[in-house]
């Protein structure tokens, strides 16, 4: 495990070396830390972010010397809190991560579907057969980002792994399903992107005014079903 | 009570401390880029620090409000009136019922924070107040302030009570904060930094570049991110990076070379390597520059970043104790 500043108030939990060998295991490695050091209450710690291989542990250098740290070294003092929280943790027991099964509806249909036919003529397939893979498998949320709610799936099937536009678009619509390399995600709200779009949801990913605001966070799995087009417009009324 | 912004100016928005615990979802801290104006400008109007002012970026913004109100504004080198009469920054200053609050275009920096007695009562969202104009929620309807719009402002702290009274004649009080602290913009300003979690990944000559030269800020500079032109930062090797988390004041180098600062709206995870961090104690220098400005980036130790951060808390507990005087 590696601890490392990202600047003068929040520092890096590196837990695993590598995301795609074991992705799985990884990303159950990076919850259980989190929960751990939520547990644990280190004074000055403001709050918590994982992605990937990494916990991100952001704090308040002044309350942590109010708590004792040494002001030449609070560095060194609130990691090794970490490495005491962390240890004293012992085995990982991926039981110990709430984590929940969500379903998407998707609707793939062409108004929607921008670059569906772009991806098909990528993995030379029919686009119904790319909907079907891409209906067929179990995702998990790696790392939530990039806007709010974003959620970064992995377990795309590999035949309809697509790079991304060589062009990004200015602007992709609230609820795009859309696929980026080797990995699928949903666009929660109007923004720029360069990934792939396949479909659009009519579930909301982000509404600040819940708590939690996002629909997913790291660690949920999903799967994806198509909708019809009345599907959808009956979702959103 | 309201407050109207007769012009909104080139970009005005309600912004607080900022929005914190909700990272992991991806929303950005957001906030005042420089908190520490907004705090003491907060607790010299009689508010709390924490109180929802007004970020103003390149001035133009004309206020009135309904009723009495105190106001004190800090940031860049701006022309700020009220009616006819000049303000400078840091100092308390009345603005009765009706009365103009102007800020024009300014002679050096680019953003000015304003504390209205009371505070912007716009609805917490996510726990601030602070408008995120990228993901279109908080301050005043997820976007910056119109030309001609009213926003709600709350009822005056008896701490702002007592300063009306007080300020009745004179209108503007004599009393400021250290000078630093209302006006941070500098002419050819020096960042210091610590070195960045990804600093292994660039050549030698990348590092003693973003050490000794200057850069400059680019036009395409917003609350996301300072975009700097100058030597090219080349990296040792070209891995693509898994995201992880990067923060205000992160220095991020893209495959161009040209490294981006980032300042509140950032993104909560990034990609590209980090080469340096910029100490919290000089993002509010940082929050002033402007397209076309030069800046030097110097490198600091963390302890020295810690240090500075706790001087300047101290200085302000202390600050803070001394404006009691003021209030009874």
């Amino acid at each position: 495990m590696e601890i490392t500043p990202l600047g003068d108030s929040a520092l890096l939990i590196r837990v695993a070396q590598n995301f795609d060998d074991a992705p799985g295991e990884a990303l159950n490695k990076v919850l259980v830390t989190k929960c751990d050091l939520e547990a644990a209450q280190i004074p000055g710690v403001v709050e918590l972010a994982p992605a990937y291989t990494t916990v991100a542990l952001f704090y308040d250098p002044p309350r942590a010397i109010d708590a004792g740290a040494p002001i030449e070294n609070v560095f060194g003092w609130i990691e090794q809190r970490i490495r005491q929280a962390l240890s004293n943790a012992g085995e990982i027991h991926a039981d110990r991560i709430k984590t929940s099964l969500v379903e998407i509806p998707v609707c793939y249909e062409q108004e929607f579907a921008l670059d569906l036919d772009e991806v098909a003529r990528h993995a030379g397939l029919h686009w119904r057969e790319v909907v079907d893979l891409h209906c067929g498998a179990e995702y998990r949320v790696h790392c939530v980002g990039f806007t709010p709610g974003f959620p970064f799936l992995g377990g795309l099937p590999r035949k309809i792994a697509t790079p991304r536009r060589d062009i990004p678009r200015k602007e992709i619509p609230a609820g795009s399903v859309a696929i980026g390399g080797r990995q699928t995600g949903i666009y929660p709200i109007k923004s720029p992107g360069g990934w792939n779009v396949i479909g659009r949801t009519p579930l909301r990913l982000f509404d600040p005014q819940k708590d939690p605001p996002a629909l997913l966070r790291a660690g949920d799995r999903v799967r994806f079903r198509a909708i019809t087009r009345e599907e959808f417009e009956r979702s959103t009324t | 009570m309201k407050a109207a912004a007769i012009r909104a100016g080139f970009l005005t928005s309600v912004q607080d401390l900022g929005r914190t615990g909700f990272r992991e979802f991806g929303v950005s801290l957001g906030g005042a880029l420089d908190t520490h104006a907004l705090r003491v400008a907060n607790l010299l109007a009689g508010n709390d620090e924490s109180a929802a002012g007004l970020e103003i970026t390149f001035g133009g913004l004309r206020l009135r409000f309904a009723d009495d109100r105190i106001v004190v504004w800090s940031g860049g080198d701006f022309d700020a009136r009220i009616g006819s009469t000049s303000v400078a920054a840091g100092h308390p200053a009345l603005v009765r019922a009706g009365e103009e609050f102007s800020i024009e275009s300014p002679a050096l920096g680019c953003r000015a924070w304003l504390a209205i007695s009371g505070g912007i009562d716009v609805p917490i969202v996510l726990g601030s107040r602070s408008g995120d104009l990228k993901a279109g929620f908080g301050g005043v309807k997820g976007r910056p302030v119109r030309d001609g719009e009213e926003f709600p402002v709350d009822d005056n702290p008896p701490r702002a009570k007592i300063l009306i009274d007080r300020l009745g004649g004179e209108k503007i009080a004599r009393w400021k904060p250290p000078h630093d602290w209302s006006s941070p913009a500098r002419r050819t300003p020096t960042l210091r930094y610590i070195r960045g979690t990804d600093s292994g990944r660039f050549v030698e000559l990348a590092l003693q570049f973003f050490n000794n030269e200057s850069f400059f800020v680019s036009p395409d500079s917003d609350r996301m991110g300072i975009r700097l032109d100058g030597p090219r930062l080349e990296r040792s090797e070209e891995v693509d990076l898994l995201s992880e988390a990067v923060a205000p004041g992160t220095v991020q180098v893209p495959p161009s070379g040209k490294p981006i600062l980032l300042l509140n709206d950032c993104q909560t995870i990034g990609g590209y390597p980090k080469i340096a961090h910029v100490i919290t104690v000089d993002l509010p220098i940082a929050a002033q520059l402007c397209p076309g400005d030069r800046v030097r980036f110097t490198e600091v130790s963390i302890a020295d970043a810690h240090a500075l951060l706790l001087e300047r808390e101290r200085n302000l507990e202390q600050f803070r104790r001394g404006l009691e005087s003021h209030f009874k």
